[in-house]
């Protein structure tokens, strides 16, 4: 029970985390598909400082250095989609897949590289940061670590970024509607510039705080194992609303965990369904909601369309 | 004067812009491969990004070259199938990023016919096909009726069919691995015939698929340019509203295009599997990566069937050539880098084109004024 209770709330806390990403992303009217491929590269990031760091840094300074260096790297590549889809006015879609393929491929050929200069017979993808991730656990021996307090402080943090703030309803401004947002002298680019590399900031913690969810090495080659999508199934069965994405991450993060632990309860081992049922389930839901609300959708008006200021 | 203009009128040709386009897209992915290398190791980085180029010809003996020529052209089949897939839906102004899942379905399907039912290899086909085309129908219903958006829905239905596969997958496993049997061990008449290509190539996976991709990359190109139904599709890409006002069946349209796209790709899936160039791994966690390259080899191509063959080709071209670098230094992922730098770079085309076209114009212009 405490372990699918640890489970829920990891999974949740990087279903969350991801998923408001993409929220701050939409909302600037900015499709990102990307969202896997920020993942990687976040994770590269934290999984790289933590494994440079000296092992003598303060615990607390670990977990600070690290955080930031997740955001940092996740910003970045989240420039790519930023200027081609707002600069170049580029096909989201198709930034948005290409960044998925580079983010793994990049992150592969980055840690080969570095493994293999290490020592020439070692060819694995694999990062491993055992002592480094005992700074982010709470109580040692279990999984809950600081990074679910950080992930509600981000959520209510979302929340009024967007909804009490001068900037966040800007923000949704552009989502809606450009051209009226530019008139009253907005600055629909930056703006959407501004939504994107959020969008980069949470995507990347979201993706250090996967890699470090009850294991402390991780191989590169495998991505972050589609959990970039999931979150976007989280962000739409969340309707576009912080508040509700943080319950969308709880139930899909629920059934998460249950694939790996359901066998640790005898009603549910009595079902004997396959562990895959309980990683369809949450994208079958999503589906499903979608089919019965998607006429009047949540979804901002102008995502998905470059802004052009001639247009109307 | 003559031929300046000539060339100018050249420059200005939709296609040859395209073609401009997706070299410079390529060269530019190639340029960002050899850097990572230089920075890698700058000792052996020309050698390896030749290595990536070259593929086969870095073999010296003729019948290795000849064998792998044929490895590669047993992957360019699915792929070019899945580009296929990708870019007839485009046209019809849908994307569909689901060729992956459709592929998966597709896979499953083959797989299980042959292996479990041990079907001949064309109903095996059929069944790939129609597999991939239902996946893609459900999105395309769920576009038409529910206006849920086809990239959402195709992800979603991506990850459904990849466990859906693996649980449909599972009976037929090698129990000494986490792979499927190999179908020549199981059902010899599941195996796509080889028309005796294979050897030519010396290489028994090269079969049937090869030429029956091609194929069906020119019935594609017929259908989208010749037929009554290519024209309406087309009219409903360009624009869903005024060929709905001009009395096409909009809705019908979009289900049946999404429909064709799934069963193309899942068609190419049954090229590979039933050539059994490699297994399932019903253990697998992530959609495999063909249906995702599909887009990038759509959009290299130019969106273009015909053009389809060479980018499809191009891509499996240096995958393969990626596993000849040398593993002390490098890895073979490096093609996987050039490869989605290329995508990346793809996105960019339209720029290219609009750019290219303000220039000619600013060119003609001022020659005018000359003149004038």
């Amino acid at each position: 029970m405490i372990l699918l209770l640890q489970y829920t709330l990891i999974f949740t806390s990087v279903l969350m985390l991801v998923a408001l990403g993409g929220c701050f992303s939409e909302h600037s009217g900015v499709i990102n598909i990307g969202l896997e491929g920020i993942m990687v590269f976040g994770a590269l990031g934290g999984a790289l400082v933590m494994k440079y760091l000296p092992a003598s840094t303060a615990p607390a300074l670990v977990f600070i250095i690290v955080t930031l260096a997740a955001m940092l790297t996740g910003v970045l590549y989240s420039l790519l989609l930023a200027v081609a889809a707002i600069n170049f006015k580029a096909d989201q879609t198709l930034v948005g897949t290409a960044m998925n393929l580079l983010g793994t491929a990049a992150a592969t050929v980055i840690v080969k590289a570095i493994n293999t200069a290490a020592d020439s017979s070692n060819v694995s993808s694999e990062i491993m940061y055992v002592e480094a991730k005992k700074a982010f656990v709470i109580s040692p021996g279990t999984e809950f670590s600081w990074f679910m307090v950080l992930a509600v402080v981000l959520l209510i943090a979302s929340y009024v970024i967007l909804y009490k703030t001068k900037f966040g309803l800007r923000l949704m401004a552009c989502g809606e509607h450009p051209q009226a947002a530019d008139s009253v002298g907005i600055n629909v680019l930056k703006m959407r510039y501004a939504g994107v590399m959020i969008s980069g900031l949470l995507g990347g913690l979201g993706g250090l705080v996967y890699i470090t969810a009850g294991v402390s090495a991780w191989k590169f080659e495998n991505g972050v194992a589609g959990f970039g999508f999931l979150a976007l199934a989280v962000m739409i069965f969340g309707a576009w609303k912080p508040q509700r994405i943080a319950l969308a991450a709880l139930l899909f993060g629920l059934f998460r965990s249950l694939s790996n632990v359901y066998t640790g309860f005898q009603f549910l081992k009595n079902l004997n369904l396959p562990s895959t049922v309980y990683n369809m389930l949450p994208y079958i839901i999503s589906l499903v909601v979608l089919a019965l609300f998607s006429k009047n959708s949540a979804a901002p008006k102008a995502e998905g369309i470059p802004y052009d200021k001639g247009m109307r | 004067m003559q031929a300046s203009k000539e060339r100018s009128s050249l420059l200005r040709k939709p296609g040859f812009q395209t073609l401009l386009a997706s070299l410079v897209c390529i060269i530019l992915g190639v340029l960002v491969g050899y850097i990572a290398l230089l920075i890698i190791n700058p000792a052996g980085a020309t050698e390896a990004i030749m290595d990536v180029l070259k593929n086969f010809w870095a073999y010296s003996k003729p019948e290795k070259q000849l064998k792998n020529f044929g490895v590669t052209l047993v992957t360019t089949a699915p792929l070019l199938m899945c580009s296929l897939s990708v870019l007839f839906a485009y046209k019809v102004g849908l994307f569909n990023i689901g060729a992956a899942g459709q592929y998966v379905a597709g896979a499953g399907a083959s797989i299980f016919c042959a292996l479990a039912l041990h079907m001949p290899w064309y109903l095996c086909l059929i069944a790939a096909v129609l597999a991939g085309a239902l996946l893609g129908a459900i999105s395309g219903i769920l576009k038409a009726y529910r206006n849920v958006n086809e990239v959402i829905s195709c992800i979603m239905l991506n990850w459904i069919s990849l466990y859906l596969v693996n649980t449909l997958l599972a009976p037929v496993k090698n129990p000494t691995g986490k792979d499927t049997f190999t179908i020549t061990s199981q059902s010899a008449q599941s195996l796509l015939p080889t028309l005796g290509l294979n050897n030519v190539f010396n290489q028994k996976n090269v079969t049937l698929a090869i030429p029956l991709a091609i194929l069906m990359c020119v019935l594609i190109w017929v259908l989208l340019n010749k037929t009554q139904l290519g024209y309406e599709l087309r009219a409903t890409g360009l624009n869903k509203n005024a060929a709905k006002y001009s009395g096409m069946r909009d809705r019908f349209n979009i289900i049946l295009t999404m429909a064709i796209a799934g069963g193309l790709a899942g068609m190419g899936a049954a090229m590979l599997y039933l050539s059994d160039f490699e297994q399932w791994a019903v253990t697998q966690a992530s959609v495999p990566a063909m249906g995702f390259n599909g887009i990038a080899a759509a959009f290299l191509g130019g969106l273009n069937p015909i053009g389809a063959i060479f980018s499809s080709y191009f891509i499996q071209h240096i995958t393969r050539g990626g596993a000849n670098v040398n593993m002390n230094m490098y890895c073979a992922q490096i093609s996987d880098l050039i490869s989605s730098v290329i995508i990346y770079m793809c996105s960019f085309v339209l720029f290219m084109k609009q750019f290219m076209n303000r220039r000619l114009d600013a060119k003609d212009n001022k020659k005018g004024g000359r003149n004038a």
